[in-house]
This record gives C-alpha cells, sequence and structure tokens, in this order.
C-alpha cells in the first residue's frame, strides 16, 4: 500500500507533509492541487514530517491538500527513441505537449510507444547473463543501440528466450529470462533507474588512456581532454563560454552528445533546436541532431527541476556508455544547479557554508564527476562518459565555491579570461591559468606518441613556456618603454603572440577555421615552434613588430584556407620565403 | 484589485515584523492575496495554521488587531484592448483618473513558455542610435539592459528607442521611478501622439519599495495577453531593476533568510531570470522584447545585481561619456548584443559586420594611441589618424543623440574611413572595398 499525506507547510517550493507511513529519503510523491498532480522529491524526513521539494511552483496549494507516495526514487526511462529528443529536466518530451505555455502537471511521455525499431539478437537461448550484457540491437537513426539486461537485475541469469529478427516496439516482449530460483522474468526495449543513482554493470573503470578530440586547437593541443576525462569551462559573462560550448558539441569526435542547459537562457537553446537538424557532422555525413539529445531546464523553468536536469543527462549517458558508446555530456551551467542546492538549502534554514552554498556542496560536485570515465564492459568492450561542464563564478572572480568546490575534481581547467575576451582573442581560453591534469598521464603520453609522435607532450610544454615568457617579456617592455628593453624581449614577446594568434586563437564562426584536425594542429604547432626556435636580427623594434605582424598574416591565410590545398600550400611557400629573408 | 467578500476576516494577529504579519488561519492557499488593515499582503508562508504575509506597504502602525480579509486568489489584472493608453500602479489599479479595465482576470507570474515552441528571434528593431544598431543591434524577442551610472540620461535614450522602435505596444514597468521621470515619461508619450499603444505600470519612489515587486510581472501579463492572444509585437520597459533587487533583498532580510553577495537573496538569479525570460518570439508572430535599466554603482559590474543579469540576458548596453567629445555614447567595448548575428548582413546591408567590427577596432586603436600619449611615448602618423577618427566616430555615430537609418549609418562608417585611412589599413574585405570605397 502507498504511504499517504497531507500537507502541513508551504514555503515557496518547500513543502512539508505529514505522512501516515513509511518514506524514503529522495522518495517522489504527488501533492494534489484541485486534480492537477504536482510532483515532489523528499529531501529530508524528522519524525512523521517529510520535507518535499516541488518541482513545479506552489501556488495555490494549500495545508491538508492531499499527497501520495510513489515508493520510488525519480527515475529516468531508458530505451530506443531518446536520440534526437528535447527533454526538460525530469525527462518530460518538450516536443509532445500541446500548449505554448509549461502547464503545471502536464507530465509527457519520454519515450514513442508506437514506433516500430527492427531488432536483431545477440544473445543467444542458454546463455549466462547479467545486468547490463547485451540480448540485442535495434537501429536507433544509424546509431546501433543495445537491448540490455536491465541494470537493476541481480545476480545471474539464463537466456530462455530472444525474440526472432523483425519489428517490434517499444513494450514488446524482447527475451525472456529465468534466474537462480528458476523464475521467468520477461525483457522489452524499456528500462528505468534512478538519477541520482549510477549505473554500474560494467568490468572495470581504467584511467583514461587516450584523447576526446574537439578540433578546437587552445583545447586539442595546449590542454587536451582525455575520452571518459572530467573538465570544467568558469568564465564571465560575455567571454564566449556558450560558443565554445557549441563548437564542442558540433565538433567533438563522440557518437552521442548530451547536452544539458541548465538554467540558462532559452534562445541559447532554441539556437540548437534551429540549427542542429541542419548541421552536419563533418566525421559521419548526417546531421548533427541524430547524435543529440538536449535535456533542457532553462533559468525560468521550475528551479527543483534543474537540480534534476544533470542527473537526468548523466543517467542517460551512462546508459549509452553501457551499449559500449563514446559520450560526451556538456552541462551549462553547473553554477545553477548549485544555486538550486543553495536556494533549498536556504529554505530549509540549514547551516550555510560560504556564499551561503550548503556545506555539502563540494562532496556532491564531485560525487557528481566522477561518474564520468571510460569502462570495460562485461564483454570487453570499452564506452565512454566524457563531462564538461561550464561554471558561471559570480562577477567573473573564481575564488568562489563552485568553481573551486570543481576545480577539486574536474581534470581540465579551461578558464576564460575577461582580457582575452575583451581582446577580441577568442576562444578567450587563458592559455597560463587553464590546464590539463591528462598531459601528465603517462598513458596519455604513451597514447600521443603513437598517434602523433614521441616528442608532441614536450613540444606542449615546450608551447606553454614560450607563452610564460613571452608574457613576462611583456610585462617588462610596458614598464620600460620599447626602447628600454633589449631587442630580444620584443622578438621573444612577438614569438609567443605568434603562437597566440596561429594556436590558441580560432575562428569559430569561418567554415574551415572552426574545426582542425589533430594533424593539422601537429602541423601547425611544430610550423609556429620552428620559427619560435630560430635566431632573428632587427636593428629596431618596429622592424621586429612589422615581420611578426607579417608572419602571422601568412600563418593566418593558412588557418583560413583547407589543410594542404593549393592555397595553404601557397601561404606555406611565402611563409618559408619570409623565413629566409631573416631567421637561422 | 477586485475585492471578494465572502471570505471569513481575521482580527488577531500574532507576529508582526517591519514587512510581514503572521496570524492563525484556515483554508489558505500559498500565494493568496489579503488585505491587512486595508493594506495589500500576500501569502509568502504557511506553517500549519499560522500563515505569514508580506504586506507590500509596510507594517508601519498595524495593529496586533488588524483586519485580515483573504481574497481567495494571487494577484491578478484585468486584460483586454482597454489597457491601451492607461496608467496603472503596482496592483493593476488605474492612477491617470480613468475608468477601471474590464476584461479576462489573469494571474500574474504565470508559466513559462516551452522553450521547444520558441522561435528563434530574426526581426531587428531599428532605434535610429548607431551605437545601437550598427554596433549592437537589438533583436525582437531579445532581453537587454542599458548598465549605467545613475547620472546617465538611460530613461530618455530608452524612452527615444521606444518611440522609434516598430511595434504595436509599448509597456513601461517603473519601480522606484522618481515623479519627475515618471512625468517625463507621460509627456513624452504624449508628445509623441504614441499614447494609444503605451501601457504603463508605475511605482514611484513616494510609494513604498516592496509593492514594486509586483511591477514586472504586470507588465509581462498585459505584455503576454497582447503577444500571445493577439499576435503583436510588444516591448516592454523595466526601469530600474536594481530598485526591484533591492527591494528583493528586503523582503529576504526580513524573512530572516541568509544573504548571499552584496547581501541580496540566494535566488536573485532565478527571481531575474523569471521575468527577463518571459522576453520571448513566438510561433504564430506575436513577440515580447525587454529592454530594461540596471544602474551600476561606479561602473561596478562585479555586483551581485548586473553580474546576475548579464548572465541572463542577451548582451547589454552600456552608456558613459566620452570625455574626448563630451557627448553620452554607447560604449562599443562593454556593450555586446548576442543576437545581433541573427540578423547583421541578414537583414541589413552585406558590408555591415565588417563596417562595425572595422569601426571598433580602429576606436580600439585610438584608446591605444591616447594611452600612448597619457604615458608620454611618441606618436606614429597612425596613431594621429586614429584619435582624429576616434572623435569624428564617436559624434557621428556613437553618441545617443544621433538618428539616422542603418544604410546612413554604414555609409557614414566608410566615409569616415576614407576621410582617415588607407584601404590596406582597414583588413576589409577586397569586394566590398571594391563597391563602397569610392562612393564614400
Amino acid at each position: 500500500m502507498k504511504t499517504k499525506g497531507k500537507v502541513t507547510g508551504i514555503v515557496s517550493n518547500l513543502v512539508s507533509v505529514e505522512v501516515d507511513g513509511p518514506v524514503a529519503q529522495n522518495e517522489l510523491c504527488f501533492i494534489d492541487l484541485d486534480g492537477v498532480k504536482l510532483m515532489a522529491e523528499v529531501i529530508k524526513v524528522n519524525g512523521n514530517t517529510a520535507s518535499t521539494q516541488v518541482y513545479e511552483s506552489t501556488r495555490g496549494l494549500k495545508v491538508g491538500d492531499p499527497v501520495e507516495f510513489e515508493g520510488r526514487m525519480l527515475e529516468v526511462t531508458l530505451g530506443p527513441g531518446l536520440l534526437s529528443s528535447n527533454y526538460d529536466g525530469l525527462q518530460d518530451n518538450l516536443a509532445t505537449m500541446k500548449d505554448v505555455f509549461l502547464k503545471r502537471g502536464e507530465y509527457t511521455s519520454p519515450l514513442d510507444s508506437e514506433k516500430i525499431w527492427e531488432f536483431k539478437p545477440i544473445a543467444q537461448p542458454g546463455d549466462r547473463v547479467a545486468a547490463a550484457d547485451w540480448l540485442g540491437e535495434v537501429k536507433e537513426g544509424w546509431m546501433p543501440h543495445k537491448i540490455m539486461v536491465p541494470f537493476s537485475f541481480k545476480g545471474e541469469y539464463t537466456v530462455k528466450s530472444v525474440a526472432a529478427p523483425g519489428n517490434y516496439k517499444i513494450h514488446d516482449t524482447m527475451a525472456v529470462l529465468t534466474n537462480e530460483k528458476g523464475e521467468e522474468v520477461k525483457v522489452d526495449m524499456t528500462q528505468k533507474w534512478p538519477v541520482k543513482v549510477a549505473i554500474d554493470g560494467y568490468k572495470e573503470k581504467p584511467r583514461p588512456y587516450k584523447i576526446m578530440e574537439t578540433g578546437v586547437r587552445a583545447i586539442d593541443t595546449l590542454n587536451p581532454i582525455a575520452e571518459g576525462g572530467t573538465g570544467f569551462i568558469p568564465g564571465p559573462f560575455g567571454c564566449g563560454k556558450t560558443v565554445i560550448q557549441h563548437a564542442i558539441a558540433k565538433q567533438a569526435e563522440a557518437d552521442i552528445i548530451i547536452m544539458a542547459a541548465c538554467g540558462e537562457r532559452a534562445n541559447e537553446v532554441v539556437e540548437i533546436f534551429a540549427e542542429f537538424p541542419e548541421l552536419v557532422d563533418t566525421r559521419t555525413g548526417r546531421k548533427l541532431i541524430e547524435r543529440t539529445i538536449i535535456i533542457c531546464n532553462t533559468s525560468n523553468m521550475p528551479v527543483a527541476a534543474r537540480e534534476a536536469s544533470v542527473y537526468t543527462a548523466m543517467t542517460i549517458g551512462e546508459y549509452y556508455r553501457a551499449m559500449g558508446l563514446k559520450v560526451l555530456l556538456l552541462a551549462d551551467s553547473t553554477s545553477r544547479w548549485a544555486q538550486a542546492l543553495r536556494e533549498m538549502s536556504n529554505r530549509m534554514e540549514e547551516l550555510p557554508g560560504a556564499d551561503a552554498f550548503p556545506v555539502d556542496l563540494s562532496s556532491i560536485i564531485s560525487n557528481f564527476y566522477s561518474r564520468a570515465g571510460i569502462v570495460v564492459l562485461n564483454n570487453g568492450n570499452t564506452g565512454s562518459v566524457t563531462f564538461i561542464g561550464t561554471v558561471s563564478p559570480a562577477g567573473g572572480n573564481l575564488k568562489e565555491p563552485v568553481t573551486e568546490s570543481t576545480k577539486k575534481c574536474a581534470r581540465c581547467f579551461y578558464a576564460l579570461s575577461q582580457a582575452r575576451a575583451d581582446g577580441k582573442r577568442y576562444p578567450s581560453i587563458d592559455p597560463i591559468d587553464s590546464y590539463s591534469k591528462y598531459l601528465e598521464y603517462p598513458e596519455i603520453e604513451e597514447y600521443f606518441s603513437k598517434r602523433i609522435s614521441p616528442d608532441w607532450v614536450k613540444n606542449v610544454y615546450k608551447a606553454k613556456n614560450i607563452i610564460l615568457r613571452g608574457k613576462e617579456a611583456h610585462d617588462q617592455i610596458n614598464i620600460l618603454g620599447d626602447d628600454g628593453v633589449p631587442m630580444e624581449y620584443h622578438t621573444r614577446y612577438w614569438k609567443s603572440e605568434l603562437l597566440d594568434f596561429i594556436i590558441l586563437q580560432q575562428d569559430a564562426f569561418d567554415a574551415v577555421d572552426c574545426q582542425s584536425s589533430l594533424e593539422r594542429q601537429e602541423f601547425m604547432l611544430n610550423k609556429v615552434l620552428e620559427i619560435c626556435d630560430k635566431q632573428f636580427e632587427f636593428d629596431r623594434f618596429e622592424q621586429c613588430v612589422e615581420y611578426f605582424k607579417n608572419l602571422i598574416n601568412i600563418m593566418r591565410q593558412m588557418n583560413y584556407a583547407a589543410f594542404k590545398s593549393e592555397d595553404f600550400n601557397k601561404y606555406l611557400k611565402q611563409l618559408d620565403k619570409t623565413l629566409e629573408e631573416n631567421g637561422k | 484589485m477586485a475585492n471578494k467578500a465572502f471570505q471569513k476576516v481575521y482580527t488577531k494577529l500574532e507576529a508582526i515584523t517591519k514587512a510581514t504579519v503572521s496570524l492563525k488561519a484556515n483554508g489558505i492557499a500559498n500565494d493568496e492575496l489579503a488585505k491587512v488593515a486595508g493594506r495589500l499582503a500576500q501569502v509568502v508562508k504557511i506553517k500549519k495554521d499560522l500563515v505569514t504575509l508580506q504586506v507590500f506597504a509596510g507594517t508601519e502602525g498595524i495593529p496586533t488587531n488588524a483586519e485580515v480579509e483573504f481574497f481567495g486568489e494571487p494577484p491578478a489584472l484585468n486584460v483586454s484592448e482597454e489597457l491601451s493608453g492607461r496608467f496603472f500602479n503596482a496592483y493593476g489599479d488605474p492612477i491617470d483618473g480613468g475608468p477601471k479595465v474590464e476584461g479576462e482576470r489573469r494571474h500574474i507570474g504565470g508559466p513559462s513558455v516551452n522553450p521547444y515552441k520558441r522561435k528563434q528571434p530574426s526581426q531587428l528593431i531599428p532605434t535610429g542610435i548607431a551605437g545601437i544598431d550598427l554596433n549592437n543591434t537589438l533583436v525582437s524577442g531579445q532581453k537587454i539592459p542599458f548598465f549605467a551610472d545613475p547620472d546617465q540620461p538611460y530613461n530618455q535614450v530608452m524612452a527615444d528607442v521606444a518611440l522609434r522602435a516598430d511595434v504595436d505596444k509599448i509597456i513601461l514597468g517603473g519601480m522606484g521611478l522618481s515623479n519627475d521621470d515618471y512625468l517625463y515619461f507621460k509627456q513624452k508619450f504624449e508628445d509623441e501622439g504614441a499614447l494609444n499603444k503605451i501601457i504603463s505600470f508605475v511605482n514611484t519612489t513616494e510609494e513604498p519599495p516592496v509593492e514594486r515587486l509586483l511591477i514586472p510581472d504586470m507588465a509581462l501579463t498585459a505584455a503576454e495577453y497582447f503577444a500571445v492572444d493577439k499576435n503583436q509585437k510588444v516591448l516592454v520597459l523595466l526601469t530600474d531593476m536594481t530598485l526591484y533587487a533591492d527591494a528583493l533583498s528586503i523582503v529576504s532580510n526580513r524573512m530572516d533568510q541568509i544573504p548571499s553577495k552584496d547581501s541580496m537573496p540566494g535566488s536573485l538569479y532565478s527571481d531575474l531570470a523569471k521575468i527577463y525570460e518571459k522576453a520571448v518570439q513566438l510561433p504564430d508572430g506575436g513577440s515580447i522584447t525587454i529592454i530594461a535599466v540596471t544602474t551600476l554603482n561606479e561602473g561596478d559590474i562585479t555586483h551581485a545585481i548586473p553580474d546576475n543579469t548579464g548572465y541572463i540576458t542577451e548582451g547589454q548596453l552600456f552608456l558613459r561619456t566620452d570625455t574626448d567629445t563630451g557627448k553620452i555614447i554607447v560604449d562599443p567595448f562593454r556593450s555586446l548584443s548576442r543576437l545581433k548575428q541573427l540578423v547583421i548582413g541578414k537583414k541589413t546591408r552585406e558590408d555591415h559586420a565588417q563596417v562595425m567590427n572595422t569601426g571598433v577596432r580602429l576606436y580600439a586603436d585610438a584608446a591605444n594611441a591616447k594611452t600612448k600619449l597619457e604615458n608620454g611615448f611618441d606618436l606614429s602618423d597612425y596613431d594621429m589618424r586614429c584619435l582624429d577618427y576616434a572623435k569624428e566616430y564617436s559624434t557621428k555615430l556613437l553618441s545617443i543623440d544621433v538618428n539616422i537609418k542603418i544604410d546612413e549609418m554604414l555609409d557614414t562608417g566608410w566615409k569616415l574611413f576614407k576621410k582617415y585611412f588607407k584601404p590596406e589599413e582597414l583588413g576589409i574585405k577586397q569586394k566590398l572595398v571594391d563597391k563602397y570605397w569610392d562612393k564614400a
């Protein structure tokens, strides 16, 4: 029998409920407001009183309104049909809602139960299987979508029968399994899983050992992110955070992209809705939308569902990972999620931590980041969830709780700098403050030496050093004046400028320059380093400035030309000729 | 506000603070309105039979035996065509001496538009001000604030923008408006003969600050009526959102909430987003565009109010005085319209993007030259030309008193380029130089 209760108190979306039976932490319940059912989640229990956060506006709610508990936590429905969908934070399908306005208490089914899928069996009758093992597969668009033993199944099962190849709907029985006691269980194409619990059912989670290409030079070359790795992008508003996220979403070498728009602008999501069905993934030739899932809980949608949205996104990511796919999860912005936690903690009158955030903020964030990773599945295949979150630090100040907590757990740090954005140096990823811990991994170094060259990581550090030394030289020039420093300071500074303009800066709106292959990045970095190794002779500093501006201009034209095209080679020749005139 | 007289009258208050009163009552709904000793109040907290009400006008002089009467509904506004041309207070009651508005009663602060049903904004809103149209083009469905110090004429600029914009309705939400500014708006709208398309909700500095909290929702409920029901293009002006946020902090403080940065409530971001995100381009042609004012303290944009605003809005327009020309300009460096690329070169001339970027870049070169000059370094010929260019650029384009068509702005840009520079110094695509240079 379901536990029932009655509303006893209301402060904004925190509602206390007096219950008549057992309730669990994080259990879901529905509050009945004149026939409209509002979903809520238990966040604290004290005696007979459960405190719940309501995922909707509580306007009109009264003391005494009836509540019914569900006996389950917030779950997502997993199955074919998730791709190309647009969900809110609670996995309601936004596309199938009729009204222009979001109605309270309107919950829509996440998957189309009438759609026909072409099924191919993988498992055989008699096979021994466990949770997350593959039973069969359907084609979801062009992506193989595995039908698995539900993650919630414990112990070993024997396959009694698997459906024959053919066309089925998601709720048809696809397999019958027998458990250790000899009881039969039916499995269809769908399963449910609570969002706050990480999906396991894999053999091991090794350290990340390869790179996920994003086509963004400031990331791939300088501070690469590993497949199954974690990174975060903090930056003040107006620094191009959204442009970088969209660039990564468009270009990253991933099978599935999940974008969690968490408490951000609705028009930015509309941009994805408008663009992704048109844009083509250059690697596969398919439309970007076909590999994309959007979880959209914009800033004006209910705050509690904002918190749920990042978990919903992560759980769907883990589901596809269990199929042996490469998933990239982007969450914009995790600060809004943290603020949702803060609002709730505040209403519960908990003792606050720094900036009034809850004291366990840091552990909540690191727990979440730890759900990413590359895994070896039971069948030996690998799958991965790579996670990149953005952080919106208040006042652009990185010394604030969300940035600091995230810094403790994310392995890549892409600091966006206001100064670079003001100087229109995009992407504004600060080359000095940013880092990637993966460069220190021996596994990654080995990967690079096979994939690119044995010297690669060494060269990357060299490039970083050139930038650092260039900045020092620039500071001196600013203090002592152009004529007050030795010529070597000018060349040193301009070498770092060359690296900045050619490697770090990239035009996200140019059809060619927006995406740079690893081969091309290697070529350009080697070329720039080759120039930086040269000695130049100048009589006056103006000559140095003019000379390097010319080099930058030629190499920029190379960046705008297709790799190794006629134009590209023409500029390369021009570059080599200019270098012969000066430089040893 | 309509009063429904069937409710029981309570006469015993349990607690009184500066902004709230609490009493024992049953069957009361969250967000419901009530009258406490004749003043409007709203339910903000219910704990068993103890109901806490926020009294908008403050609790000064309210006795423990004050009469409390509940309305049985949250704040609402009667919407119909009759709203046009009228002035209301924060409660939606007429303040222009006219009759009450008849129409459908709608609760304010209603639900959000399903993001999937939104359309991508694509219609340009011309303002005649080159600092906006040329460098930071506005698009219908956009939300953008003016960031300005209190001494800048932001209300005048906003009134100009509103009156020049090609929209069906203009809705003014005035929060903490000085009486002078209120009369200025009224006079200006009358002079332009535009009164019939303007609706105003005004809370002046003479009225209690907490009342302001109702203004944006009132204005936006009216806006949604015209945009959604009538498919009209609606422009909403909100001034001053800093004073709105201040009122939020007063309430949260009185309710013993733990403040976060700059003593603002922890929910400031969500509170502001709920307002600004009402800006929308609807599928059936209607739209709501929001132009707001956020006053700054000495240009400090790291304060919680402008900072949170910046994360929510689609850019900001920054007003400042150009000391070289004495003109008030729309700062080309710190201003940004995030939606401009949706119309630039698409709804405007092909050379728009290049003229815009080059114009701003040369202005930046001039700023560098000025720094050099101030630090006692010698100026090159190029530096000198940049400085002369900057003065003219500031007067003829950036200044807020400019009122010309976009094509004329572009032509002016080319004229200035030609007057001070050689084509190879501009870095503009050759094709465009060939086409426009000689004509300039």
